[in-house]
């Protein structure tokens, strides 16, 4: 058993605190003391942080729309199928008429690297997220 | 934004050493625990706690001085409190000639408001209008903090500048405990504002419009970049679906939830089923995800690791305490897969080499390597080399844009009034934010046990009228769509109102907001919306 040091991830306050470790799992979550915002404390949703990380509803496995319907699949068959999808878009209509929408939970490596790939890779600034909302 | 730059300006343990502590649109006790807790930790120390907020929420409950006002009427409500300020000269007049410009145009306007008439237009007493003015102008330490009640309204941007003008107005803006702070609902929504996750600036804020900008990133990046800033995500999500739309016929999500989240939600999710092709990565299927082409599993924050920025611009270290659940990658791991077999390799080994190109890149994140970061308790930007320490509060000799400058704002009706047929006023809870779409903490046994059903809350006389009771089912009816909620009667709403959250998809609000949006920061209505309510048998 053992303690990783790391961040809330529910709201803007980023408290530090503890995922407690057991074989593998997350079993538990407790404040850091020293850190400036949590100062030995959490709130509700920081003690239940870790709670719906092995949650039976987790997506395991890529999947793919066959006929209708989402069927699982490989990673390899998964990423093909996406960059043919955004290929063929931006081939018919051009790189502005493909969207990305970037993610509060995400981190900032993420979020940049979402940017990057939205510019960079698709050729379009169609880059926004959602906490406007 | 008036200030040139859209964070805190204090940090949060500054909060509690304020001498007044105004707080508006934002139910802090439940979205923000940690701050409310330092704002309570103030008011035991003698501070005064003025609550601009038209639900009496539990921090209104404890406030000197609650200005219940009509939802929508944040702006008369400072003009009010402006001339007020002006009438009885306490202006800071020497920050406002030393760093401030346009005083001369909100003044000229201020001489227009009546007092009295703003008071009524708010629905408060002119007498506490005045008393809050008095309060917040005379302190030493006064600081603001609003949230989303601010700004999700058809005047969001103007709400916004008015709190500014009323900071630069008294000087409360330069110094330690005095300053004006909008708190972040999602763990990281400053951060992927930082890294320019927004259609119109590159990472730090650097604008897409400006060649020298784009001269770096292109050098650094080895590529070509698009120069006219993007769609604003109402624009992504509200086409019509045609193909001559404007909008976009292909959407990437990492993360979100846009078929619960946005407002209008029919016409989100026709655009979102009208689309050539929907890609999302996510924990778990979402609704926006049942309707993808492809689906990616996205690995937790306890399976990667990386940063996240607070409400404070405090960048700290997320840290991988296990390995992937399931076949789940991380979403850095699915762009740089995803990227490359679209023909742009990127080579990373790890979040710390993207951090450090960040670093590069990005002068306000210059100074931020995973090293030192590693100290249990981050930094906060700006920050712009590896010397540099953490900035613990922003403007203290000038402000990112130069001069502050003062934009006079004058009342914005919302978009929708209540009227005959939808007589009552309905005001969404997005501020109960932490939640957001539900998809991480309906997850979690004991948040659902605490919060589980889809709540209306009801003030008791407009009950009494309608025989309604706690605990039964009603129907809210807007110009847009229905719902079934289940009544709570509370007088946290006030008469006339109603409250409901956005959290379930079984009772999914959003069917009946509008998508009337502010003009400049396209943030949507949410706040307000006409509705009428009705007992469902
Ligand atoms: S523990 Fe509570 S207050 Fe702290 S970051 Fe998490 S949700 Fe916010």
């Amino acid at each position: 058993m053992h303690d990783v040091l790391t961040v809330c991830c529910y709201c803007g306050c980023g408290c530090g605190l503890y995922l407690r470790v057991e074989g593998g799992r997350v079993v538990g979550a407790m404040p850091s003391r020293s850190h400036p915002v949590s100062r030995n404390n959490l709130c509700a949703k920081g003690w239940q942080s870790f709670a719906f990380i092995h949650h039976p509803d987790r997506l395991t496995r890529p999947l793919v729309r066959k006929k209708g319907r989402l069927h699982p699949v490989g990673w390899d068959e998964a990423l093909d199928a996406a960059a043919q999808g955004l290929r063929r878009v931006r081939e018919a209509h051009g790189p502005d008429r493909i969207g990305v929408l970037a993610s509060a939970k995400c981190t900032n490596e993420e979020n940049y690297l979402l940017q990057k790939f939205a510019r960079a890779a698709l050729g379009t600034n169609n880059i926004d997220h959602c906490a406007r909302l | 934004m008036t200030f040139g730059s859209g964070a805190m300006t204090n940090s949060i343990a500054e909060i509690g050493e304020a001498q007044v502590i105004l707080v508006s649109g934002s139910n802090t006790t439940e979205t923000h625990p940690q701050i409310a807790r330092r704002i309570y930790e103030g008011v035991d120390r003698g501070a005064r706690l003025i609550v601009i907020d038209p639900r009496r929420t539990r921090l209104a409950r404890h406030a000197h001085i609650h200005l219940q006002i009509r939802p929508g009427t944040d702006i008369p409500l400072l003009n009010g409190m402006m001339r007020c300020i002006l009438d009885e000269n306490l202006v800071d007049d020497l920050f406002v000639e030393m760093r401030t410009e346009n005083f001369l145009a909100l003044r000229d306007m201020l001489y227009r408001v009546d007092i009295a008439q703003c008071a009524t237009l708010c629905g408060v007493d002119e007498e506490q209008l005045r008393l809050a003015a008095r309060s917040y102008a005379r302190a030493q330490r006064s600081v603001i903090c609003y949230c989303l009640g601010v700004t999700q309204h058809v005047c969001g941007t103007a709400n916004v500048r008015s709190y500014a003008n009323l900071a630069m107005l008294t000087g409360h803006v330069e110094q330690e405990f005095t300053g004006v702070d909008p708190l972040r609902g999602q763990s990281n929504v400053q951060g992927a504002c930082d890294m320019g996750a927004l259609p119109g600036v590159l990472s730090g804020y650097q604008p897409v419009s400006d060649p020298s900008v784009r001269a770096r990133f292109e050098r650094a990046w080895r590529v070509e970049l698009p120069t006219t800033p993007g769609l604003t995500v109402l624009d992504m999500t509200h086409g019509d679906g045609s193909s001559d739309d404007a909008g976009v016929r292909a959407l990437y999500v990492m993360g979100e939830n846009p078929a619960l989240s946005d407002p209008d939600l029919g016409r989100v999710r026709a655009t979102l089923a009208g689309l050539d092709f929907l890609v999302v990565a996510d924990l778990f299927l979402t609704e926006t995800a049942r309707l993808a082409d492809v689906v990616f599993p996205a690995a937790s924050f306890a399976e990667k690791s990386g940063t996240i920025t607070n409400s404070e611009r405090r960048v700290q270290l997320m840290r991988q305490a296990i390995d992937p659940v399931g076949s789940s990658w991380p979403d850095h791991r699915i762009i740089i897969e995803l990227s490359r077999r679209l023909g742009y390799a990127m080579n990373y080994q790890s979040p710390a080499e993207i951090m450090e190109e960040i670093c590069m890149l990005t002068p306000i994140y210059g100074g931020m390597y995973h090293d030192r970061l590693d100290n249990g308790e981050g930094l906060q930007w700006p920050c712009p080399d590896r010397r540099h320490g953490s900035t613990q509060y922003l403007h203290k000799y000038s402000f990112t844009r130069g001069r502050g400058r003062f934009e006079p704002a004058g009342h914005v009706p919302p978009a929708e009034a209540a009227e005959e047929e939808f007589p009552y006023i309905l005001v969404t809870g997005r501020v109960y934010h932490q939640y957001h779409t539900g998809t991480m903490t309906r997850r979690s046994d004991l948040a659902n046990r605490e919060y589980s059903r889809p709540l209306i809350e009801v003030h008791p006389d407009d009950a009494r009228k309608l025989h309604l009771r706690s605990g039964l089912a009603a129907r809210v009816v807007s110009r847009r769509g229905s719902c079934v909620f289940t009544v709570r009667v509370s007088e946290r709403v006030a008469a006339g109102h109603l409250f409901a959250t956005f959290h379930f998809a079984e009772a999914p609000v959003n069917l009946l907001t509008g998508s009337a949006s502010d003009p400049v920061a396209r943030c949507p209505e949410y706040k307000v919306c006409a509705v009428r309510i009705e007992r469902e048998a």
